[in-house]
């Protein structure tokens, strides 16, 4: 390989050519090709899913490519393990911060260091002082973690990392958990390394920051390498459009469904995170019977807080009203303060797709029969389970919905993810709903199963139910939903018509800050 | 080290992968081999260190257990105490409730049972005293099994750490019992209760002494089958166990279900208490547990909470219990010799579960595999 290095190609520090990573059916990454350089900030653009973090677990030895080949400093390497990684100089700064609580910087610092010999307290302070007057870090080496903001245990990740002597840099999403000023700081520091000469990428979906603080954008979408531009040739609108790519046809169905009746009102809806973040800020909208409400957002804007709170799993801060108008009389009945038994107690029949298949909608570890009942087991007086319904009930799925499965017995943790979906939407629609609530319905589903869901959803809105669809394909979005209402920030920054909407205007109401 | 070593690295040597599912019948052939490579294995550690023949050994282990009506007996009755704990602990184990204080709701169960008997030996009529008996074990052990799910449900506090301190409460609480009931004075120890009267002692049953012992927890066999298959209560404990988050969007109380299976759980392991004391040693002391809570830990997960399996690994460590101490007065070896045995078989017994769920894969088989992918790929 030869390098030809001229004022404006910087000496590569990292190429992959031809990576690819499957899980199972998915196709995380397919034939990647990317190329980092010293002295240069990379900013890696996608939406969620589309395999940034993937493709940067394979550099810091997290996951191993089905196949491809990874150039370091032009020479071949295989990267088994985060050692070998380190071993490399590649280091990388997890969206979820890997630091021991109960150790002070310096300990956490030094942990894992292959280094021999004694623990030298004072010369490990005296190199972390070092490193951060050297980048403009703040770092008091004998700070606990546990007493650390956010901001501050990003810092002491980067230092460690940088103490450990990486030259190769990589950020995951670093500004999610930072305020404005500590983005503006962090952003300094990465000017400070890139003039030291290190070569740094930023994992992102955040467009302005892209702008101010990179080189080079490389672009993903759905698992596939897009391009890679300078950015100062790129604008907001340029990229946007290789982020989410061009409009694509699908062809689903959309009929309109006349005398939609208001379902439910929610209304000044907030939600606390347990660290004491506002996930959710004074949401406020209506769902109508026959429509399919879509909810577009970067993830965690708090998609999943919404739905959680109408199906009575969240705790919800004071003020917030979930009003349900029955079908039948058009009582109100008020959701908030309620857990899902008391809600079926209520009368109201409300369906719940939950993100997490197998770690909420389902018993990975039952049969189909098992899953069937998981909601109403308890119907009946008996003190012993009523195996007949759920068992024709499953019977039933496993035919209409075409679930591939050995028998209705065999634990649905061992079944494809197309098929343990189709399990727990067959569930959920079987229950008759009058409210269907469904998040990420079709993510990692082949192209088959996902239109096999979304005739469900059609179905369920001509019948009259008034289904909210939490999803993150934009092109699905538009040609499904009547509306589009759009999360940013865990706030609503606005509420469209699926019919006449546009692609951009979506795209920039979800980064709307 | 250079990038060149790196270029030399390969796959590593072994991998573990976990198995997605072995037939039942393959799973059983994997017990077996791994019970008779443990055979192997001790019979060559019994020659060359004793020099003994090792196939003597082995009948005379059998002998131990099984040589005579009495010896079989004293068997079974271990077999069963053995089964009550770990019926009693199968729920909580389903639950993912580390319940391993089963020792002192034992221990406090026994307590209970003594304490009735000494009080109340001479003031009841039979009946009533059994009644009594019988509620004072449970109760004591659901108290034992209660305190740990409260704080767990209520704080949520680690049970692991909490039952295991229950234990050497239940602990010191039976060495003071034991000094207040001391009898005869000075000898330290409770003695054998009612000697004279044999009040509260089971009676023969068919003409077995041990005969309501097996009566009493294979009807529990049969009801904990069923309960944790068919009830409702019993699919609560299963969906909890699988994850909280599950039990709470289908509208468990989960808080609630953690505290009853764990007074069900503390309920049972308290009978067995009831068991030891008036089934079988007629007497209390901080030994009357005797490890079993802990032993029947690995008799319920072995058995998958399967009571019916249960009666198999019961059966199995008690064996293995009777033989190992008969070896050891026979062939004047030490204890540590036959604990020795003991551990071997063990280990070979719990290793190959390891290998009923994972399969190896070696680095050179799995080349080749990658090879033929890639020419098939390339046709």
């Amino acid at each position: 390989m030869i390098l030809t290095q001229t004022a404006e190609t910087k000496a590569s520090a990292i190429q992959m050519r031809g990576i690819t990573k499957t899980f199972g059916e998915v196709i995380a990454n397919n034939s990647i090709n990317l190329d980092i350089r010293y002295g240069e900030v990379l900013s890696l653009l996608g939406e969620n899913g589309s395999g940034k973090t993937t493709l940067m677990n394979m550099l810091s030895g997290i996951y191993f490519p089905d196949a491809g080949e990874i150039l370091v400093n032009g020479e071949p390497v295989i990267i088994r393990s985060p050692k070998d990684a380190f071993d490399l100089k590649i280091g990388m700064i997890h969206q979820h911060f890997k630091l021991v609580d109960v150790f002070t910087a310096a300990e956490n610092i030094t942990l894992g260091s292959q280094q021999k010999g004694r623990y030298d307290k004072k010369e490990v302070a005296r190199r972390v002082r070092e490193i951060c007057s050297k980048y403009g870090f703040e770092v008091n080496p004998e700070q606990k973690v546990y007493t650390m903001t956010v901001s501050q245990k990003q810092t002491l990740e980067i230092v460690k990392v940088l103490y450990g002597g990486a030259d190769i840099l990589i950020l995951d999403e670093p500004t999610a958990v930072l305020t404005l000023q500590e983005t503006e700081k962090l952003f300094s520091v990465i000017r400070n390394m890139r003039a030291d000469g290190k070569a740094i990428v930023i994992i992102t979906h955040k467009l302005n920051e892209v702008l101010a603080v990179s080189d080079r954008v490389s672009i993903l979408r759905h698992g596939e390498y897009i391009d890679t531009v300078n950015t100062k040739d790129a604008t907001e609108a340029s990229l946007t459009e290789m982020m989410v790519g061009k409009k694509i046809a699908l062809n689903i169905t959309r009929d309109d469904i006349p005398n939609k009746e208001k379902r439910l009102s929610v209304k000044h809806l907030s939600v606390m995170s347990p660290e004491g973040v506002k996930v959710l800020d004074d949401i406020n909208f209506d769902l109508y019977s026959g429509e399919i409400l879509g909810v577009a957002g970067i993830s965690g804007c708090g998609q999943k807080e919404l739905l959680e709170s109408i199906a009575g799993l969240q705790k919800t801060e004071a003020g917030a009203s979930i009003l349900y108008y029955d079908a039948s009389d058009a009582a109100e009945k008020q959701l908030i303060g309620t857990n899902p038994k008391q809600i079926r107690n209520l009368g109201i029949h409300l369906s719940f797709v939950p993100e997490d298949r197998l770690g909420m909608g389902l018993i990975g570890s039952m049969g189909m029969t098992g899953n069937m009942m998981l909601k109403n087991y308890a119907d009946g007086k008996s003190l012993f389970l009523d195996r007949k319904q759920p068992k024709d009930l499953a019977e039933k799925i496993r035919e209409e919905l075409e679930v591939v499965t050995p028998g209705i017995q065999t634990p649905v943790r061992r079944l494809s993810g197309g098929n343990v979906q189709k399990v727990l939407v067959g569930r959920e629609i079987a229950a008759s709903p009058a409210v269907l609530l469904t998040a990420y319905a079709v993510r990692g589903l082949d192209i088959n199963t996902s239109y096999t869901i979304y005739n469900l959803l059609n179905e369920q809105k001509k019948s009259g139910v008034a289904v909210v669809y939490v999803g993150e394909d934009l092109d699905v979005l538009l040609e499904l939903c009547d509306r589009i209402l759009v999360l940013c920030g865990g706030a609503v920054s606005g509420i469209v018509d699926g019919r006449t909407a546009t692609k951009e205007q979506v795209g920039a109401l979800m980064i709307k800050r | 080290m250079t990038s060149q070593n790196h270029s030399k690295q390969r796959e590593p040597l072994i991998r573990m992968v976990k198995r997605d599912h072995l037939p039942a019948k393959k799973a059983w052939l994997i017990r077996i081999i791994g019970l008779l490579l443990a055979l192997v294995v001790c019979a060559v550690l019994i020659f060359s260190i004793t020099k003994l023949n090792p196939l003597k050994v082995y009948t005379t282990m059998f002998g131990g257990a099984f040589g005579s009506t009495r010896r079989s007996w004293q068997t079974i009755r271990e077999a069963m105490m053995l089964l009550c704990v770990s019926l009693g602990l199968a729920p909580a184990f389903m639950m993912r409730f580390w319940n391993i204080g089963a020792e002192g709701q034992i221990l406090v169960g026994g307590v209970a049972t003594a304490g009735c008997m000494i009080y109340l030996g001479d003031k009841l009529p039979s009946i009533l005293l059994f009644a009594v008996m019988l509620i004072g074990s449970i109760a004591a052990g659901a108290l034992w099994g209660f305190l740990p799910a409260f704080f767990k449900a209520r704080f949520g506090t680690n049970e692991t750490l909490f039952t295991l301190m229950m234990n050497y409460i239940a602990i010191q609480l039976t060495s003071y019992f034991v000094a207040v009931w001391e009898k005869p004075y000075g000898s330290n120890s409770v003695g054998i209760i009612n000697s004279d009267t044999n009040a509260g002692w089971f009676k023969p049953l068919f003409g077995q002494q041990y005969g309501w012992n097996v009566v009493i927890v294979l009807v529990l066999t049969f009801a904990m089958y069923f309960y944790l298959k068919f009830s409702k209560q019993g699919y609560e404990i299963q969906v909890v166990g699988e994850s909280e988050n599950t039990a709470r969007y289908a509208g468990i109380n989960v808080k609630h279900v953690i505290i009853r299976t764990m007074l069900i759980s503390g309920a049972i392991c308290g009978l067995s208490g009831f068991l030891a004391v008036a089934g079988s040693g007629h007497t209390i002391s901080v030994s009357t547990a005797g490890g079993r809570g802990f032993t029947a830990i690995i008799v319920a997960w072995l058995s998958k909470f399967n009571s019916f399996v249960m009666i198999l690994f019961a059966f199995l460590l008690a064996f293995l219990e009777r033989g190992a101490s008969e070896i050891a007065s026979k062939f004047n070896l030490n204890d540590y010799a036959s604990e020795m045995i003991e551990g071997i078989i063990l280990f070979f017994v719990l290793g190959s579960e390891f290998f009923i769920n994972y399969k190896l894969i070696f680095r050179t088989k799995e080349h080749a595999q990658n090879e033929t992918l890639k020419e098939e790929a390339h046709s």
